[in-house]
């Protein structure tokens, strides 16, 4: 079974759309047990850092999501939440990939909102996919590049699009809203 | 490189898209799912729906559409007309819209920005602002266009990106149906007022009219309806035209 983690964060619809369009069927969950028996999970995420992590204290999914062995998907804030610190209101983050999360400081128009394309290593996730591909990506803050960084975009800096570290797997841009490439890359996670 | 976004805009009347100058002398235009499929396929890189019809019945209809658009597109799409509060812009965003644009209800309430963006973020906060050149300022209009504020357009602007505001949606009203080409000044002035991506609408013509909206100001998106709507500048042209000037699009 695939579980998208339910943490009342937004968008959680069209990843189970996506997923669904691929094929695989998946449920919505915030029970522990069901997380921990699950084949993948995606943890999913539009909203707000601060918000977002006290919601998962809630439930307890921050204690248990960074012991979990089988493949974790987090996408945009799902990444941001996975790494040490946020500076969206000064937030601690679940601290799987050890890097931070910053504010674009940029002249350039912030959200960095749109189609971009991404520089990436070659791994199991970007399989059938060039460097040509572009991806949709909303947001506002970034994680630095690390060691676990698979693949960066850039808009005015370089930062990372995707991390890797083990069973865990995290996008910054939204596979489920960049077209046919993104498909190709949920595909990838849920055939690992 | 971030790429220049080609938006189609459906206008949505009891579930058919329609088009009309001012919302009179309406046209049919199709189904609006099939021609949103129709968009994907074409390269559109985003997609708006605005609802026309007012009634609490059409709003019904309008989130069961929006649930079926969201099960068959794969791209990301906002969806405006009538929003009027966090629970309007709940329903939406839980029926799969991507983001929700809101207009005459910001101008009547501004509070309203910062109260969806403090809920789902402001990535999700599309402010539509539909402005007239009188006597050589630009004013904001409401209703449609049919209520001047007075507010002028650089006030506005100020206000809606304090309070959340993620994405500016602007609408030359002088230029709008005309197809003589986008604003370039007035997107030029918003360009230099706030630090939010600013899609550029009416006026939209000929694929020469993106180019140019493109290489004089700011704007990150251009969006238009009739003239993809009924075949004038197919996506896949505009898109390969723009590529040759040089421009960054997907």
């Amino acid at each position: 079974m695939i579980v998208i983690l339910d943490y009342n964060a937004g968008n959680t619809q069209s990843v189970m759309h996506a997923i669904n369009r691929l094929g695989y069927s998946c449920k919505l969950s915030k029970d522990l047990n069901e997380i921990q028996q699950a084949d993948k999970i995606i943890f999913p995420g539009v909203g707000q850092a601060s918000v977002a992590m006290n919601e998962l204290k809630q439930t307890g999914i921050d204690k248990l999501l960074p012991q979990l062995e089988q493949p974790v998907l987090g996408i945009c804030l799902g990444l941001q939440l996975m790494c040490t610190h946020s500076e969206e209101n000064n937030t601690l983050g679940l601290g799987i990939f050890p890097t931070k999360v910053k504010q674009f400081n940029t002249p350039l128009p912030v959200p960095h909102m749109g189609w971009n394309k991404l520089q990436f290593n070659d791994q199991p996730l970007f399989s059938g996919l060039d460097q040509q591909a572009y991806f949709y990506f909303v947001h506002s803050y970034y994680a630095e590049w690390c060691d676990f960084t698979q693949a960066t975009a850039t808009y005015d800096l370089s930062f990372s699009a995707v991390l890797q570290k083990d069973n865990f797997y995290a996008t910054q841009f939204h596979p489920e809203k960049s077209g046919i490439a993104g498909e190709q890359i949920l595909k990838n996670f849920l055939s690992l | 490189m971030l790429t220049k976004r080609i938006i189609p805009c459906l206008d949505i009347k009891n579930n058919r898209t329609v088009k009309g100058v001012h919302f009179l002398n309406l046209i049919d235009a199709g189904d609006p799912l099939d021609l949103a499929k129709l968009y994907v396929q074409q390269g559109a890189d985003e997609l708006v729906f605005l609802d026309i019809t007012a009634s609490n019945e059409g709003r019904k209809t309008l989130v069961n559409l929006v649930q079926k658009i969201a099960q068959e597109i794969n791209i990301p799409f906002t969806v405006g007309g009538g929003i009027s509060s966090v629970e309007d812009v709940r329903s939406l965003l839980k029926a799969g819209a991507d983001k929700v644009s809101i207009n005459t209800a910001a101008l009547n309430r501004p509070h309203l920005i910062k109260e969806i963006a403090d809920q789902f973020g402001n990535q999700c906060v599309v402010v539509a602002v539909d402005v007239k050149k009188i006597d050589g300022n630009y004013f904001v209009f409401k209703n449609g266009g049919r209520i001047n504020t007075h507010i002028k357009l650089e006030k506005w602007l100020h206000t809606v990106e304090t309070l959340g505001a993620g994405e500016i949606l602007l609408t030359s009203m002088n230029q709008d149906g005309t197809k003589d080409g986008f604003d370039i000044e007035l997107m030029q002035l918003a360009g230099m007022c706030v630090n939010l991506p600013l899609i550029a609408s009416g006026g939209a013509g000929r694929a020469s009219h993106f180019a140019e909206v493109f290489k004089k100001t700011k704007t990150s998106g251009a969006l238009a309806a009739s003239i993809f709507h009924f075949g004038e500048v197919p996506i896949p042209e505009l898109k390969q035209i723009l590529k040759q000037k040089n421009l960054p699009i997907r």
